[in-house]
């Protein structure tokens, strides 16, 4: 029995102003050497409080390990002092965080920052430090390692960031690696590289990681074991194999039924486990999970189940055993999903929505006065397609591509550089501020963070009642009649508007900022990464709610998001950006299907499959986007396209129709 | 930008702050109710030819601009004028004294970051423990306290009661103690408030998590990492202040009698002398235009985010 982490029935409290809250409980799992252990479940299942215990550092907030024990190699954590335990921490077992430019302190050097660790925990000379850093950078694929050195945290790239904060885990050669959710502020090409680095790292340096993630697809590819997590306990644990086989807790069952995928089939609703995640402070009775739980009975809302042995593996539900074996159980097969089918969508009308004609946006980069040069940003440059009316057109392309300011520049909330944005035929550019004011009406915007959009401390109903304020001329009654309806729309409850942003919960909140965004009927509304930060039972509700309402408004929908899979699901057309420019525009499932540009094509490759017997190449696309100060000539993708010709490197590829309705810019597509 | 670039356009802006407290200092006295001939002679004993003469003479009888031109190209050859009451060249006079107010406010200034900054970043750490309640005590104390009763206050303890450091005069260091305590009690109120509040942001902040996770001790963390952080916001309180005290030596000069530009424009003030009111204030505009244009500089020394954003 070598285990090198072995938890004991933990529990951790914090102490807050209504007294003390339990953030975990009972939690209980071991990781063998070199093992991968992925912890999945929801926001505020308590993760991330679980794998900073096991540093101890909930210490220095307001959290305390109220019971329980954590061995590391033997040792009892929970019994040092933190004298200790600072011999350990960077040493024994090193931690990688979300954020990979808020995990660096901005004011020192990249270098200082890993030299001082290696020197904190040994006798290491300052010299051997730095060329112990430098090898470091250059093991996770950092070029120029001695200049990056000298470099500070706001002058890279996110992804070399997090590679850098790999290097300072690594530097004393840990024999446990925590990662909380490392590449989840990533593009998915950056996060297939780091998870690619992730496997190798570890066996060359013989640790076990303990991963963090919300996402089933990367626990799929990277984990022999899963742990799944809600509402601050344990609910399964089990191989990655056997989980993804025949989950056991329905919770899990859930979870895996929610998971889109890039097969599954568009017409039917996503499926989502009802309601949301309860708050530390409300936890229901019995089995935590009873409220949500299509399977509960009268003894789930009285006793809680404890994490028990079944079928070699351990679950926490009191019906496990005999739920596997029923039908409507099955094994939840991510090709088919479970979701109910949508209403067919109406004949399209091809009438065109928006026009965009060689739109660009160009960012004047620096002082010019002082420089002598003038460089731009291209942010957008020189795109060209249509909307149409009742569609879904949704955007796809790394960060800094230029899906944004597209976004911006369409409603003319900045003034595009050159081109035109014909809305139903009419110049937006030509409108007065008035007419215009008039037009946007009828194009409205959500956003990611729909709680920062919003005066939090307006109430629910003021914040959807504004834009009534503003453009119609309703008496009181009227209005509150209206805001009602709206509530009812989105699925809250209709006397929720005396009630404040935050006594409501990041599904609940987006509710309401679509509430705001229909309450003028609009003919179409920009969703920039509206769905982004919510979970995926959460997302999968708030995308079901747009489809219903398009349906029943007959709105149009540009839908920019990152998530590959949630955005072929919503959309019927899809472009791809890179620097700044369309390179891809095809009907959704013949893009993910037959990928022509190999931009495109690396991006869906590099989606994580969440099919543990599915085994593929993790990197699709090698090195980060360029800076769109200064785009790569020819065709823009060359510097990282594994089909590149002397050709790309000097002719700009034309954006040409390949097939009927599927346009690419490549000389040698796909 | 280069740093260079940067520092030329912070200068130019820097003169134009100079020339626009030029202009403002001369329409406000300008406007000001009065008359600075009838402040100069007796009015009793005086006749209106006499008046009218010494009008002429101080081209007080001049339409506005033409005044403002003069009195400018004047400025610009280095003349500020003389005193009404004594005829004393301006310039030579406030050149004479700023060494003692400079001192001043500079000990004021040390006094107040060395307090402001120790307690605030102790008050931080302890959070709610003794030490923080008596951080704040005392920053509150510095807040609303006026100079002169500090002032007035530390001279009763420490020279009338305990005689330990002289109550006036202006020769020796240690008639530098009490005034510079009392001007600096003030700044270091307000940059306790400063330090505090931006350590207990920094402290939240996500990296120094990641610093405790390499197993760094409390002492670095803080002191190496949290200080340096929580320090950029309060340097621009720190640059203010040094403005606050400069103004503050106006009151402090005059409670424990010493020689300085504070004292001279506090007398000028009394007898109605305008150029050297003016000359006082235009002077000290500059020197604070100069300070500030330091402490923003100062900034890109500390944040290399300042340093190097291009
Ligand atoms: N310092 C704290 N004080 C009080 N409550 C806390 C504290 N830290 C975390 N919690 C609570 O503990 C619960 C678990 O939080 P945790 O951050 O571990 O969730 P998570 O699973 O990591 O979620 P996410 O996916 O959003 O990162 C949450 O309800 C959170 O609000
Ligand atoms: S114990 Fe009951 S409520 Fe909990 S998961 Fe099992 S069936 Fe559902
Ligand atoms: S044009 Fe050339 S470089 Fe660009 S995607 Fe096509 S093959 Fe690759
Ligand atoms: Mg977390």
């Amino acid at each position: 029995m070598s285990q090198l982490l072995d938890i004991q029935q933990l529990k951790v409290d914090f102490t807050t102003k209504d007294g003390y809250l339990t953030a975990i409980r009972d939690v209980s799992f071991q990781m063998k050497a070199g093992e991968t252990v992925c912890i999945v479940g929801e926001s505020g299942s308590g993760k991330t409080v679980a794998s900073k215990s096991i540093m101890r550092l909930i210490d220095y907030e307001n959290g305390k390990i109220a019971d329980g024990n954590i061995r590391l190699n033997n040792v009892d954590l929970t019994q040092l002092s933190q004298r200790e335990l600072r011999a350990i921490r960077g040493k024994k077992m090193a931690m990688i965080f979300q954020e990979p430019m808020a995990a660096f302190d901005p004011v020192f050097t990249i270098g200082s920052q890993i030299i001082e660790t290696i020197l904190a925990h040994k006798q290491s000379n300052k010299e051997k430090a730095r060329e112990r850093a430098i090898y470091l950078l250059q093991r996770v694929g950092i070029s120029d390692a001695e200049l990056r050195l000298k470099q500070y945290p706001n002058e890279l790239s996110g992804g070399m960031l997090q590679r850098a904060m790999i290097a300072m885990a690594l530097a004393l050669g840990p024999d446990l690696l925590i990662a909380d959710e490392p590449t989840t502020a990533l593009d998915v090409t950056i996060q297939s590289q780091i998870l690619q680095l992730l496997q190798e790292l570890k066996t060359e340096f013989g640790m076990s990681i303990l991963l963090i993630t919300h996402d089933m697809g990367i626990a799929a590819e990277v984990a022999d074991r899963i742990i799944v997590m809600y509402a601050g306990g344990i609910v399964e644990q089990a191989t990655t194999l056997q989980l993804f086989e025949l989950p056991h807790h329905p919770y899990t069952h859930g979870l895996l039924q929610s998971v889109t995928t890039i097969d599954s089939d568009r017409s039917k609703e996503l499926f989502s486990i009802k309601g949301s995640i309860p708050g530390l402070s409300d936890l229901p009775s019995g089995c935590r999970f009873h409220p949500r739980c299509p399977y509960a009975t009268e003894r789930c809302l009285n006793e809680a189940p404890p994490l028990l042995d079944v079928n070699n593996r351990k679950s926490a539900c009191w019906y496990s055993e005999e739920l596997v074996k029923s039908d409507s159980w099955k094994k939840p097969t991510l090709q088919t999903t479970s979701g109910s089918q949508r209403p067919q969508k109406k004949e399209q009308s091809r009438e065109k929505l928006f026009t965009v004609q060689e739109l660009s946006k160009f960012y004047p980069l620096g002082n010019r006065t002082f420089s002598g040069t003038s460089s731009f940003v291209r942010a957008v440059d020189n795109v060209s397609f249509t909307i149409e009316k009742g569609e879904t057109f949704g955007l796809v392309g790394e960060s800094g591509s230029g899906k944004s300011t597209l976004g911006r520049v369409l409603l003319q909330l900045e003034k595009a550089s050159g081109g035109k944005v014909l809305f139903q035929d009419q110049d937006l550019s030509k409108l007065s501020n008035k007419d215009l004011r008039e037009t946007r009406k009828h194009m409205q915007m959500i956003y990611q963070d729909p709680y920062g959009s919003v005066n939090p401390r307006w109430k629910v109903g003021d914040i959807i009642g504004e834009p009534l304020q503003v453009h119609q001329s309703l008496n009181k009654k009227e209005k509150r009649i209206r805001v009602q309806e709206l509530l009812e729309a989105v699925g809250l409850n209709k006397n929720s508007s005396e009630r404040y942003p935050h006594e409501f919960s990041g599904g609940q909140r987006q509710r309401v900022a679509i509430a705001r965004a229909i309450a003028l009927n609009p003919q179409f509304i920009l969703a920039d990464e509206a769905v982004s930060a919510l979970d995926v039972s959460v997302q999968a509700q708030i995308v079901n709610l747009m489809q219903e309402l398009q349906d029943d408004l007959d709105l149009t929908y540009l839908f920019i998001a990152h998530g590959l899979n949630i955005v072929r699901h919503i959309s019927d057309r899809i472009g791809v950006m890179y620097l700044g420019q369309l390179v891809e525009i095809a009907p959704s499932e013949e893009l993910f299907k037959h990928p022509a540009h190999h931009y495109t094509k690396g991006l869906i490759g590099s989606i994580p499959i969440a099919d543990p017997r599915h085994q593929r190449e993790l990197i699709s696309i090698h090195g980060e986007i360029p800076s769109p100060a200064n785009p790569p000539s020819g065709c823009r993708f060359h510097t990282r396209c594994p089909a590149a010709t002397a050709r790309c490197r000097e002719e700009q590829p034309l954006f040409r129709e390949i097939d009927s309705g599927h346009w690419a810019a490549c000389h040698h597509p796909a | 930008m280069t740093l260079i670039s940067k520092a030329l356009v912070r200068i130019a802006n820097s003169f134009v702050s100079v020339l626009g407290s030029l202009i403002l200092v001369f329409c406000i006295i300008y406007l000001l109710p009065g008359d600075p001939v009838l402040s100069m002679i007796d009015p009793s004993v005086a006749t209106p030819e006499m008046i009218e003469n010494l009008r002429r003479e101080l081209g007080l009888d001049q339409p506005f601009y033409v005044q403002f031109a003069e009195y400018f190209t004047a400025i610009l050859h280095g003349d500020f004028g003389q005193s009404l009451i004594n005829s004393d060249p301006v310039l030579p006079k406030i050149l004479m004294h700023f060494p003692a107010t400079l001192i001043l406010t500079l000990t004021s200034t040390v006094f107040s970051i060395v307090i402001g900054v120790t307690l605030g970043v102790l008050s931080a750490i302890y959070r709610n423990k003794w030490i923080d309640i008596l951080a704040r005590l005392v920053g509150l104390f510095g807040i609303s306290m006026p100079t002169f009763w500090s002032g007035i206050l530390l001279i009763l303890i420490f020279s009338v009661n305990l005689n330990w450091l002289p109550a006036m005069g202006s020769d020796g260091w240690k008639t530098l103690v009490l005034p510079s305590l009392a001007l600096g009690f003030v700044g270091a109120g307000l940059i306790i408030r400063m330090v505090r509040t931006s350590m207990l942001e920094v402290v939240n902040e996500q990296f120094i998590v990641t610093l405790r996770a390499k197993g760094l001790s409390e002492r670095v963390v803080m002191y190496r990492h949290a200080l340096r952080n929580a320090l950029i916001p309060a340097i621009t309180i720190i640059g203010m202040n040094i403005g606050e005290m400069m103004a503050g030596t106006v009151v402090i000069e005059t409670v424990f009698s010493r020689q300085g530009i504070g004292r001279i424009i506090a007398d000028a003030i009394m007898a109605k002398d305008l150029p050297v009111i003016q000359g006082v204030i235009f002077f000290s505009a500059i020197v604070y235009v100069i300070i500030n244009l330091l402490v923003d500089l100062s900034y890109s020394v500390i944040d290399p985010r300042v340093r190097r954003s291009h």
